[in-house]
């Protein structure tokens, strides 16, 4: 059989985890920013430049999901029982965030200041989760007989909480760079001023997590300083301290898409170093996509209807998305 | 307590985890795939007819459907992942063929939402009617298209065909017999017209109450009136699709259909009696103060006057469903149909009689109905998968092997958080629905979901009256 569907799979499940990182990551960070920005009609600007597409953007998480399930159902299995309680508490932050995002523009004054706290506590919360999530994931898991057989709260531990935080950082930076692009005038110069300690931050968070990280797992770091992998992977942090100059560079000029575009960079950089370090396992630290694979016949079945609508999503998504570019102006809809 | 008694005990609130948040999400989809529909009709009549009431019909439920499909997709996240954290076991097993029916449900809504709701929606001046109307036609072929898919992998978990076992895990051998399982074609007709029924209910009881509260305009008596009819023709087909169901589930899964009937010794040769009432105690492996038709539970069932049912005590004790619930939940449902069916009769002599708007009894009796098919779906759902137990796979793997080793106090943590969290968050939901509901249809107004509108929704000129309220504490960054 030519055809090598573990890898085809994770190929889309990797892409859509990004697609889902990217943008959630946005319009979380824009939930994340709201202590920030306590004025009313500010708020409503900020939420406005994300209300055609959160909703979509959520929707890649579903799509991840299931497509685990169909195509990786031990790692679905393994990871998702392992990570129990923060995944319940990060599904419940995001309910909280998508319904109060709804409710704030239907409410009046009073209710409305409670559903903006809300919404805040609601993008913490699953910011913070899913960097639980990614920390634990980092950690691996504990599996005999093919299920989870560690204990309830081995996601928990200083590592897991540093990523966490580190998140908040990254989802802060993609949604102020986003509304860089989104806003002009004051909100645009608070923008910009609160972007810098915030890339310099998470550049910070970065460097520690790149430490820690082969510091506690030796095949991590054999991964990335053997010969010639070191050379080999150099590019990735080379380009995250470039990224991240001229990103500071780029806040303070006159360009208001560049800095959303760095901090995209970024955060694919750290994507790109986190696959590095753990391909091509799906559950680590020992199993890999081929280990924890459906049935062929699974998995060719539920491509066919991947590789036919996932196209059209991502045209429709670029669409939509550029139907709505441009400022977004207090007063004015989205045109 | 003992390591059994604990595992127990978080087998049942794993159990209860997954019925509160699967109930919870059950009501959008199913207003969704009705409503859905009902919007495809009133376009279609508006534009055959350029009645207006038709077209203001049409603003007014699909608000409605907004807020629904809303709701829908968030609840729908939380079930994309629990079968993965509470059910880790039975997703290893079975995933192979729950998968990619999932899967193929998530592209399906994926694809609606993407595609053609936001024409639906939003799309009233950027495309001409007949491009509209064939969104509506899709975003309803895309809420269908979603149902199969999620009952051909709950009926594949009831009357498992087209696999086999291998290694410990289920591989899929035949796809169209995953999915056109013996139960599948039953439980997907039953569905689909229970969802048509619960909305017909919902839109003849907002009708209702604006008749009551004195606003008859055109809109309101048309929307009441289709939706007379649609319960008056729709309740005696529903009634034929359940008792074909209640045939097939004798077929495959006799001792859920000896639990709900409460049914307990096999008697070959003699006739079944229905048992209207009673109550079946699993201990005492009898149903007291039973209140039985002689000859009517073989005639319903076997549609012979001396077939044969098993009884519950020809299986394991072991291997029963717990018939003191299913007993009632189906009755239940059926006293519901039953209700459902009185509501249409009533109607059409009303009709008959010129007095369907008027007759305060009757328009009453309509808005109590309001939530009947919703609670009968929630009953049938109930008697089904509590019907199922003890397998989570029928005859193939027991709930018990399927579950998460989640500790108790997880188990009860997480819970408590999704009671706190769905009845604030979906209550406030279903009540601001039920507020543009008693707002009633715009007369003569213009789409309310048109871009003029909707992407303004932080309403501008009213946030411009009260936008600087919160200045003064904002200065600090």
């Amino acid at each position: 059989m030519g055809i090598d569907l573990p890898l085809i799979w994770a190929l889309i499940i990797g892409f859509g985890l990004m697609m889902y990182v990217i943008m959630d990551g946005f319009d979380l960070g824009v939930g994340i920013l709201f202590p920030f920005i306590p004025a009313r009609d500010e708020r409503d600007l900020m939420v406005n430049t994300v209300a055609p597409v959160w909703d979509g953007n959520e929707t890649w998480l579903v799509l991840g999901g299931a497509a685990l399930l169909a195509a990786f159902p031990l790692a679905y299995s393994v990871v998702l029982s392992a990570l129990y309680l923060p995944i319940v508490v990060m599904l419940l932050g995001l309910i909280l965030r998508g319904v109060a995002f709804e409710f704030r523009i239907n409410a009046d004054r009073g209710p409305r200041h409670t559903w903006d706290t809300v919404f805040a506590c609601g993008s913490y919360i699953a910011t913070f989760c899913q960097g639980l999530i990614l920390g634990a994931f980092i950690q691996g898991f504990t599996v005999s007989k093919n299920a989870f057989a560690g204990g309830a709260l081995d996601w928990l531990t200083p590592f897991s909480v540093f990523t966490g935080i580190a998140l908040l950082f990254a989802y802060a930076l993609l949604g102020a760079t986003w509304l860089i692009i989104k806003t002009e005038g004051d909100l645009l110069e608070r923008m910009r001023a609160l972007a810098q300690p915030i890339a310099i931050t998470l550049f910070v968070a970065i460097v520690i997590v790149s430490i820690w990280t082969p510091l506690a797992h030796p095949e991590i770091a054999a991964r990335w300083f053997s010969f010639p992998n070191i050379i080999l992977f150099s590019p990735v942090p080379v380009l995250v301290v470039l990224s991240t100059l001229a990103l500071l560079w780029a806040v303070n000029r006159d360009s208001h898409a560049l800095p959303f575009i760095l901090a995209l960079a970024l955060v694919f950089l750290g994507y790109s170093g986190l696959v590095i370090s753990l391909w091509p396992n799906i559950i680590p630290p020992s199993i890999s996509i081929w280990d924890a694979a459906s049935p062929p016949q699974s998995m060719g079945f539920a491509l066919v209807g991947a590789l036919f609508i996932i196209p059209f999503i991502l045209v429709y998504t670029a669409w939509a998305y550029s139907v709505f570019r441009g400022k977004v102006r207090a007063g004015e809809g989205y045109h | 307590m003992d390591t059994s008694a604990a595992s127990t005990t978080a087998l049942e609130l794993a159990r209860l985890q997954f019925a509160f948040t699967v109930s919870f999400h059950i009501i959008f989809p199913a207003l969704t795939i009705g409503l859905a529909s009902y919007l495809v009709t009133l376009e279609g009549l508006w534009l055959w007819t350029k009645q207006p009431r038709f077209r203001e019909l049409y603003y007014f439920w699909a608000k409605i459907f907004a807020i629904n499909f809303a709701m829908g997709v968030v609840s729908g996240i939380v079930m994309a992942y629990q079968f993965g954290t509470n059910w880790s076991f039975f997703s290893t097993f079975a995933g192979g063929v729950t998968g990619p029916l999932l899967a193929y449900e998530v592209l399906t809504a994926f694809f609606l939402e993407a595609g053609f709701l936001g024409v639906m929606l939003f799309g009233w001046q950027r495309v001409g009617p007949g491009l509209h109307f064939f969104s509506t036609i899709m975003v309803a072929t895309g809420t269908l298209i979603s149902t199969v898919w999620i009952l051909a992998s709950n009926s594949w978990m009831q009357t498992p065909a087209g696999f086999t076992v291998m290694d410990g895990r289920v591989v899929p051998i035949d796809w169209l017999k995953v999915i056109f399982n013996p139960s599948f074609p039953y439980r997907l007709l039953h569905m689909t017209a229970a969802a048509y029924l619960a909305t017909g209910l919902f839109v003849g009881a907002a009708g209702a109450w604006h008749m009551l509260k004195g606003r008859t305009t055109p809109a309101i008596r048309t929307m009441f009136s289709m939706a007379m009819w649609l319960i008056l023709v729709l309740t005696p087909i529903q009634i034929f699709i359940g008792d074909q169901h209640g045939l097939n589930t004798l077929e495959y899964q006799p001792a859920k259909l000896a639990a709900i009937e409460g049914h307990w010794e096999s008697t070959p040769g003699e006739s079944v009696p229905l048992i209207l009432f009673g109550w079946p105690d699993m201990t005492a492996e009898k149903t007291h103060y039973a209140v039985e038709v002689p000859f009517l539970g073989s005639l319903i069932l076997t549609h012979k006057l001396y077939g044969e049912i098993p009884g519950l005590k020809q299986f394991a004790p072991g291997d029963r469903p717990n018939s003191t619930i299913v007993f009632w939940t189906f009755r239940i449902m059926v006293g519901l149909g039953l209700l459902m069916l009185a509501l249409g009769l009533w109607g059409l002599w009303l009709r008959w009689k010129a007095d369907l708007y008027a007759s305060k009894p009757f328009l009453r009796f309509a808005m109590w109905m309001g939530p009947a098919g919703l609670l009968a779906i929630l009953a049938g759902w109930i008697t089904t998968e509590v019907g199922r137990q003890p397998w989570v796979v029928y005859n193939v793997m027991r709930t018990a092997d399927g579950v998460s080793n989640h500790s108790v106090l997880a188990l009860s943590i997480s819970l408590i958080l999704f009671v706190v969290v769905y009845c604030v968050v979906f209550g406030v939901g279903l009540g601001y629905m039920l507020k543009v509901v008693a707002k009633g249809p715009d007369e003569g107004g213009g789409p309310p979901m048109d871009e003029d509108n909707l992407f303004h929704r932080p309403a501008r000129p009213m946030s411009a009256a009260s936008g600087n309220i919160d200045v003064p504490a904002a200065t600090g960054n």
